[in-house]
């Protein structure tokens, strides 16, 4: 987009740009959807269009009126422009009402039960249907991270390993393992459960956190190398032929310049994957199961986790079990976010490392 | 004149890589950690061929076809030794409605979700105002991280009254028509609603990837469209969509593969009935993956291995869905 040529910038002329649009057209355009906003606030209530969806197809209609009304001083082409211009723009806010709605709602509903004992007691000596100020889902979020770390400690080294086969090593398989990790993602998560269940619940005889884990790392395993390749392939080529140059082996290049010029960008990828997994709840029901206490032996039996929680609670189906399921989502939700917006800030110092360091490189390329 | 360039000019010196022993062990190593993922996709497969072939041994083809579940064992989970194989008791296990009915939610939910989300695409990247831009991205990143149990709370809490409703309205003005026909006027946990739940779900992921594809429109022929004196539904017309065709193709597939596979968003939303319907108004619908989650609380042994055995079905069908749309992502990446 910003295509200002840099000795322009420099010089400190700025081109003219007579197609931008000025304040008064942008105020009156926003005054212009508000007075719409209106109208079609009144056809829902003197029509059978009812409710939000029925005041969403008001204003729409209203809009492209307004545009053939407007267009017919316009060509046919101009016309069509300004109709699909209003279609695009209505399918995009359709598109985001849904997800506003669920923030929203979970951020409504959930905050009823919170109470900072929430995150600290369990369920043994309260019953979901007790008061907010007893119980809560300590235990679960307790379980959910052992879960979680497990699959870390067993996909983190994995997709590693393979994102440096794909960048460093560059085998013969190269195009094969990028194929299965890609159709890797998207193994139901609901089989993968299934999967552990018949190779680790069953001969041990118990569900336990560890099952839950390992079969979290199933679908942990193709985000997290994926990431792990993408992050690897922003190591400039300058790096590998310096390490090169001063007589290093492959290996010492690979360990000593490459993964340490990333590691921000791998940590960002073991936290998306985490950010990925850690609300599955198929794989959970069918190998970890649910449990009221605190449980901090991964090997022990059945272990409580958020999603879990959230699920029986809200299968409960009373109406503070369901205030409890809501604010089990708030938890997990803000759990999400947070990891996913630490892996973002990791991520972008990790891009913008790769850059500075390749930017040095050419620098002291040109010196010498 | 040829022979003289051969004669003057050097010719460049084969390369030869040695890799030292250290080097070896590190490139083994790191391949054999490649091949991890290989590996752990052939096991899934092989244990669930494994554990279901004695469902498929019995049933076999009716296994897929047929439209019947009844379990008449009482055994409890874990009773190994009950495996006595007694191949005339009462059951039988089939899950053809429950192939439809996946089918049936997840086009439903394509049908919406593929409009939207290129209709997003293009906006998020060709008419957003420069300052949302960036906001309406991460917006549609952490949509996407939303834990589709989320998704399935709010479907039920939130969306049902609203799907009841259009679906009312289908049924009231289309009832004529086999598929928007009903038995009784009992709109929720239809297929309908829960496909427009899943819809909403699968959107990020479908959205996301078209608008990768998009933003990626090399930008001089946008421009060359402009300076022709083409308008900007012009340029998307005839230089962004047909670029973005294959990824937009790939990204629709992924989410029909997400939809497809689907779990509890689909057992919170949907009633599943052992039968085939044609009615995707109808309060009955079928889905695999959540007839597995449901059915395996108090599953005997035999039924283990049925569910098994549907997940097999599932696995295969997601894994065929899923490679074509990496093989089209593969394919059109290096253009990109």
């Amino acid at each position: 987009m910003n295509s200002v040529p840099a000795t322009d910038r420099y010089l400190g002329i700025e081109p003219l740009r007579p197609w931008a649009v000025t304040r008064s057209t942008r105020l009156k355009n926003l005054s212009r959807l508000f007075v719409f906003a209106l109208v079609a606030f009144l056809v829902t209530i003197t029509t059978p269009l009812a409710k939000f969806d029925g005041w969403a197809v008001a204003f729409l209609l209203i809009n492209v009126a307004w545009v053939f009304g407007q267009s017919s001083r316009l060509g046919a082409k101009e016309r069509q422009d300004a109709v699909l211009r209003v279609v695009f723009t209505s399918l995009a806010v359709l598109a985001f009402v849904p997800w506003l709605s669920i923030f929203l709602t979970v951020l409504l509903k959930g905050y009823r039960a919170i109470y900072p004992g929430y995150f600290f007691s369990d369920m043994r000596t309260s019953t979901p249907e007790d008061e907010f100020n007893i119980g809560g889902a300590g235990h679960a979020i307790v379980g959910s991270l052992i879960m979680v770390a497990i699959a870390t400690v067993v996909t983190l080294p994995l997709g590693i390993l393979s994102g440096i086969y794909l960048t460093e090593v560059r085998g013969r398989m190269t195009f094969l393992v990028r194929f299965i990790v890609q159709s890797m993602a998207g193994v139901p998560s609901v089989v993968a459960g299934l999967f552990i269940f018949t190779t680790i619940v069953q001969p041990m005889g118990k569900y336990s956190g560890m099952a839950g884990g390992l079969a979290l790392a199933v679908l942990m395993l193709p985000t997290v190398s994926r990431t792990a390749e993408e992050v690897l392939k922003l190591v400039p080529e300058d790096l590998r032929s310096a390490g090169y140059a001063l007589g290093a082996r492959q290996w010492r290049t690979a360990i000593m310049v490459v993964l340490p010029t990333v590691k921000s960008g791998l940590i960002t990828a073991g936290i998306l994957g985490v950010a990925r997994v850690i609300g599955e709840t198929a794989p959970l029901l069918l190998t970890s199961l649910n449990t009221n206490g605190f449980v901090w032996n991964p090997v022990s039996g059945t272990v409580a986790s958020l999603p879990t929680y959230i699920f029986s609670m809200f299968m409960y189906g009373t109406e503070y079990s369901t205030s409890r399921a809501w604010t089990g989502s708030l938890v997990l939700l803000v759990l999400v976010f947070g990891f996913f917006v630490l892996a973002r800030r990791l991520g972008t110092t990790a891009a913008q490392n790769a850059k500075t360091n390749s930017r040095k490189a050419r620098k002291l390329k040109k010196k010498s | 004149m040829r022979d003289v360039n051969m004669a003057t000019t050097p010719t460049p010196r084969k390369m030869v890589v040695v890799y030292s022993r250290a080097d070896k062990i590190f490139r083994r190593i790191v391949t054999a950690g490649a091949l991890a993922s290989l590996l752990l996709l052939g096991v899934i497969a092989a244990f669930l061929i494994f554990r279901s072939s004695g469902t498929f041994r019995q049933f076999g083809i009716n296994f897929i076809t047929g439209s019947e579940w009844f379990s008449a064992g009482e055994d409890p989970l874990g009773g190994a030794t009950t495996a006595l194989a007694d191949a005339d008791d009462a059951s039988v296990f089939s899950i053809g409605p429950m192939i439809v009915g996946s089918l049936v939610v997840a086009l439903i939910a394509m049908f919406f979700a593929v409009p939207l989300s290129i209709g997003g695409a293009l906006y998020i990247e060709f008419y957003a105002p420069r300052g949302i831009h960036r906001g309406l991205v991460s917006i549609l990143d952490l949509a996407a991280a939303v834990p589709s149990l989320i998704f399935g709370l709010w479907g039920i809490q939130i969306f049902t009254p609203i799907g009841v409703r259009w679906a009312t309205l289908l049924n009231d003005r289309l009832g004529f028509l086999p598929i928007f026909a009903v038995e009784f006027e009992n709109f929720a946990r239809s297929p309908f609603v829960a496909g427009c739940v899943l819809a909403a779900l699968v959107v990020p992921i479908t959205t996301s990837v078209a608008r990768e594809v998009y933003s990626r429109t090399p930008r001089d022929l946008i421009d060359t469209c402009f300076a022709l004196g083409g308008t900007k539904w012009g340029a998307i017309r005839s230089v962004v969509i047909p670029y973005g065709k294959s990824g937009v193709i790939a990204g629709a597939m992924l989410g029909l593969g997400r939809a497809l596979g689907e779990t509890v968003a689909i057992y919170l939303m949907l009633n599943l009935v052992f039968d085939y319907s044609n009615q995707i108004l109808d309060s009955a619908g079928g889905n695999v993956a959540s007839m597995i989650a449901l059915k395996f609380g108090e599953a005997t042994d035999k039924e283990i291995s049925a569910l098994i055995a549907a997940g097999l079905v599932l696995f295969v069908i997601t894994l065929i869905v899923n490679m074509i749309a990496s093989s089209i992502v593969q394919r059109s990446t290096p253009r990109a």
